[in-house]
């Protein structure tokens, strides 16, 4: 079975049933969420995947980037030295938004960076890695960078961005943002800045919709199987 | 199972075959970073085998190796045991041994790295074998052409002239480029002319000057001087004043029309002068992109070789 | 221990019966009794043959034994025992050893090679010329003295038209010899690897065309004609020159000529991945030149079916398509090709393709005084049983020969020779050779 009408750009699964990376969600269209809460997995309907909690609505995903972003701005003493780089895709969305929340009580926007780690990535050839956009990072040399994901898991996509970060220039320091931190390190690292803290079971599975990324309405989900596995 | 890039045919048609174009765009940013390199392939062997001298494909590769941080190691024929006879079998069996992941192999026969694909684990690119195929120059053809005229190519009208029976380059390009939906022909003396082009995509002229009044992009094919030799054509004064691109006939293609050449060019020859330096000419950037296609394909295989989660 | 042999519950072909079910008494190397029913006498070794067809020995008179020069490719030994699994009681060897059989030295030496190793009747061919290098006619009339009836420069062909008309005026004081060419126009074929045409085209070989072999026939058939000299096409494999042969036998030149069982099954296509097993010269064919091949073996413009048996050792065909030697093993496997092409979908007769594979070769080659012969008390004991329904796989592994150049790996074939008798003798029984 395959996900019906899955919309372009939620091909990544965030389930630990496949978990390889760290750097995205799975988009679910709002209407089958609706519809038919129950989206069959590969196994069939004894796996099938059910919503199991919102954890951000369009509202309080709001919410929280503005208070990431008055954080930041608190934390290094105003927005001057700030640099934003997104990891694709959805990271990239965030810092933009980040970056306009800034100019709303600071007056001055942030640079905003682009950074593709697919070939920094540590699983190339264990599976498929494929690069997800062009890297385009402003001058970062004694600047603050803050690094930009939604969901932060076993860490990994996050030292691909250190190692990428490394040939990009020398920044003063580098911090880093997510919108959920879901657990499961693998490596020590950790965020500066976290919209949610979300305790999970490695099977379930947490899905991020961004309006302009994946169309709909923003939000934060998340999924499990049926049985009370979690 | 190991993947080879042997033809164009590997590629699986239109679209594995503009996945790699996109690769490449990719490659090509991080060619033009302060720091051109990246981990991806890092304790990777990429081995280059040529059978025939060509530097200029070998360090191409050889740098595509190494801007995605793979080793590598060359195998160079004219210093080697095959001097002293040893086979295309003991040779690729050698290196073999050596724990390699890719094998990139120039050759001067049809067919050899098809053979040396069957005889070892380790990925198989084809750098050129004999009249056959040559599809990384096809790649980087490609790619430059859709830098100008892309994203996509379907029914741009391109000429192909020279020496397309014993031309490496040219089956390759035929396959890509009609299978980007360009419109080929193909133009020369029959004498150098395939025998056969049943299944062919092209179509045929031996008049130069009508087929270029329609042409988007002059592809011209290096002449050998040694085929005169063989009684292929009486003489390159002759082949140039009846299948040369001069001045005088570059001067009547369309205004936007695109001239392309796989190097190294006979200047005088199939191309004049002021025709390979003019704007209309891609020579210099298809050399330039060869580096970035590479790295794509090199990618391609040892990269994403993996299992499809 | 007794020289009797019992071959039981057969059914005879051969060119005077067709499907008469008897059991063949051999005494002391000759058919002493063809009966319904024969008691085995004591101490007689008795050969099933029940549901098998019991025929006059194979003769192929187009063997590469490679033996004087290439005994790592194949020897005489290996050859024959490969030839009478293939139920051969007689084969042609060809003259492109190193030396080359072109004086009564070498051609002697094989022939006592051959007798040593008595699996097989060995009859070497002899060269045109001199070294088979197509300028000097080669001492004919020794070699024939010997023996030798086919002569020709196999592996080349024998391309100056001058030197081509001395050696069929000088055969025809030969009674019964023949000039066999191999006719492909050495100027036309320089530095080709395979057929000439679609495949070649889009392989990127440099190809042979159908008209390297046509024009050399049509000239051959016009010296023959000239000379009144008897000519032999080896390895017939265009449509072109079946055509010109089919007209040259009602114009009543002496003409014969011969096919190989992979140019009326395989064509050029073979060569898709670039494996030199099937690469052969001449070079296996387009379609259209396979289908002519085809047709005129059947309506009986080609007369015999000959193998072109080619072995080449393992290492010389592991190497690039262009740089590999031409040739494809054959003799073991020449009947059940032949049989599964020809005599299943019913294009012959099962004594129509015995016909092309004894009788007819022997007369070619002069060997019908033993060879090819009726199954008949008082003839000489030159008979293979073979078992026509039986399916079976190829594996080159399973070969006699040195080689593994073997085209028809892991394909699957109908009939198989089961016994060979050689003047007496079982050369072959179940399958299995024994020396």
């Amino acid at each position: 079975m395959t996900l019906p009408n899955a919309p372009e750009g939620a091909t990544e699964s965030k389930s630990a049933a496949n978990a390889t990376g760290d750097n995205g969600g799975v988009f679910v269209s709002p209407k089958q969420v609706s519809s038919d809460k129950i989206i069959g997995f590969a196994d069939g309907n004894a796996n099938a995947a059910v919503l199991r909690s919102i954890v951000f609505d369009a509202q309080t995903l709001n919410r929280s980037i503005t208070r990431i972003a008055h954080e930041i701005v608190e934390r290094n003493h105003g927005a001057h030295e700030i640099v934003l780089v997104g990891l694709y895709s959805r990271g990239v969305e965030l810092a933009q938004r980040l970056a306009v929340a800034i100019e709303r009580f600071e007056n001055v926007r942030p640079n905003v960076g682009m950074l593709d780690v697919a070939f920094f990535r540590d699983d190339i050839g264990l599976r498929a890695v494929s690069p997800t956009g062009p890297t385009e990072v402003p001058d970062v040399s004694d600047r603050v960078v803050v690094l930009v994901d939604d969901v932060l898991f076993t860490g990994r996509t996050i030292r691909a961005a250190l190692d990428a970060m490394k040939d990009l220039g020398r920044p003063k320091a580098v911090q880093l943002a997510v919108l959920v931190d879901r657990g499961h390190r693998e490596l020590p690292i950790r965020a500066d800045y976290v919209g949610k803290n979300l305790p999970t079971s490695l099977a379930e599975d947490v899905r991020v919709r961004l309006g302009e990324v994946d169309g709909g309405d923003d939000g934060v989900e998340l999924w499990g199987p049926k049985e009370g596995l979690a | 199972m190991t993947k080879h890039l042997l033809s164009i045919d590997d590629l699986g048609g239109r679209d594995g075959i503009e996945r790699i174009l996109d690769l490449s765009e990719s490659f090509l940013e991080i060619t033009r970073r302060d720091m051109p390199k990246v981990p991806a392939l890092r304790a990777k062997t990429v081995v280059s085998l040529f059978y025939e001298d060509s530097t200029r494909t070998r360090l191409s590769f050889e740098t595509a190796a190494k801007r995605l941080s793979a080793d590598t190691m060359t195998f160079s024929v004219s210093t080697s045991s095959v001097k002293k006879g040893e086979s295309l079998l003991d040779t690729v069996q050698t290196i073999e041994a050596m724990g390699i992941d890719a094998i990139v192999v120039r050759h001067g026969a049809s067919g050899a790295p098809q053979q040396v694909a069957q005889w070892s684990n380790a990925s198989v690119i084809n750098a050129g074998d004999g009249r056959h195929e040559h599809p990384t120059q096809a790649l980087l053809d490609a790619f430059t052409l859709r830098k100008h005229r892309g994203p996509s190519l379907a029914g741009l009208k391109m000429v192909i002239v020279g020496d397309i029976r014993n031309s490496r380059v040219a089956r390759s390009d035929i396959k890509i480029f009609s299978a980007l939906g360009v419109q080929i022909t193909l133009v020369g003396p029959k004498t150098l002319m395939p025998n056969s082009i049943v299944g062919w995509p092209v179509t045929v002229s031996h008049d130069l000057d009508e087929a270029l009044i329609e042409a988007d992009v002059v592809y011209l094919l290096r002449i050998q001087h040694e085929r005169i030799g063989d009684a292929l054509f009486p003489s390159l004064r002759e082949y140039t004043a009846r299948w040369g691109l001069t001045a005088e006939r570059a001067a009547r293609l369309k205004p936007d029309a695109l001239v392309m050449h796989p190097g190294p060019m006979n200047r005088g020859i199939e191309i004049a002068n002021e025709v390979a330096d003019s704007p209309r000419s891609l020579v210099t950037e298809q050399v330039a992109n060869g580096v970035a296609v590479r790295m794509a394909v090199l990618y391609d295989l040892l990269g994403t070789g993996g299992p499809v989660v | 221990m007794s020289n009797e042999i019992v071959i039981r519950g057969g059914t005879i072909i051969d060119a005077t019966t067709a499907g008469n079910r008897a059991d063949v008494l051999i005494r002391d190397g000759v058919i002493a009794e063809v009966a319904e029913r024969i008691a085995t006498p004591a101490g007689a070794l008795e050969l099933d043959a029940d549901g098998c067809i019991i025929a006059p020995g194979f003769v192929d008179i187009q063997v590469h034994f490679r033996e004087p020069g290439r005994e790592e490719s194949e020897t005489i030994e290996t050859g024959s025992r490969a030839a009478a699994l293939g139920g051969c009681t007689a084969v042609v060897c060809m003259p492109n050893t190193d030396p080359p059989l072109d004086d009564a030295a070498v051609v002697q030496a094989v022939i006592a090679r051959g007798r040593a190793v008595g699996l097989v009747d060995v009859h070497p061919s002899g060269c045109i010329t001199k070294g088979r290098a197509g300028e000097q006619l080669a001492p004919m009339g020794e070699m024939y003295d010997l023996g030798v009836r086919i002569f020709t420069d196999d592996g080349d062909c024998v391309a100056d038209a001058r030197v081509m008309r001395r050696a069929f005026e000088y055969s025809t004081a030969l009674r019964g010899a023949v000039i066999a060419q191999h006719a492909e126009d050495p100027s036309l074929v320089r530095g080709g690897h395979m057929h000439e045409g679609e495949w070649s085209a889009r392989l990127g070989i440099p190809g042979r065309p159908s008209a390297a072999e046509v024009t050399i026939v049509a000239r051959d058939l016009e010296l023959a004609r000239l000379t009144g000299g008897r000519y032999h096409v080896l390895h017939l494999s265009t449509a072109g020159a079946a055509q010109l042969v089919r007209e040259a036998k009602l114009e009543g030149v002496h003409v014969t000529a011969e096919c190989t069982p992979q140019h009326i099954t395989l064509t050029d296509a073979a060569c898709e991945h670039y494996e030199s097993t099937f690469k052969m010269n001449p070079p296996l064919r387009g379609e259209e030149d396979r289908a002519g091949v085809f047709a005129a073996l059947v309506d009986g413009t080609i007369d015999a079916i000959a193998t072109d048996h080619a072995p080449h050792a393992p290492e010389t065909k592991a190497v690039p398509f262009e740089e590999a030697p031409p040739g494809m093993l054959g003799v073991e496997t020449s009947f059940a090709v032949a049989c599964t092409q020809l005599v299943v979908p019913g294009h012959l007769s099962m004594q129509s393709l015995l016909a092309r594979m004894s009788w007819q070769p022997a007369a070619i080659a002069g060997l019908d005084a033993v060879q090819g012969r009726p199954i008949a008390a008082g003839e000489p004991a030159n008979i293979c049983v073979i078992d026509a329904e039986t399916q079976w796989v190829r594996h080159a592994s399973d070969s006699a020969s040195k080689s593994r150049n073997d085209p028809w790996e892991g394909q699957k074939l109908t009939g198989r020779v089961r016994h060979t008798v050689l003047r007496g003798a079982a050369t072959v029984i179940n399958g299995t050779p024994q020396r």
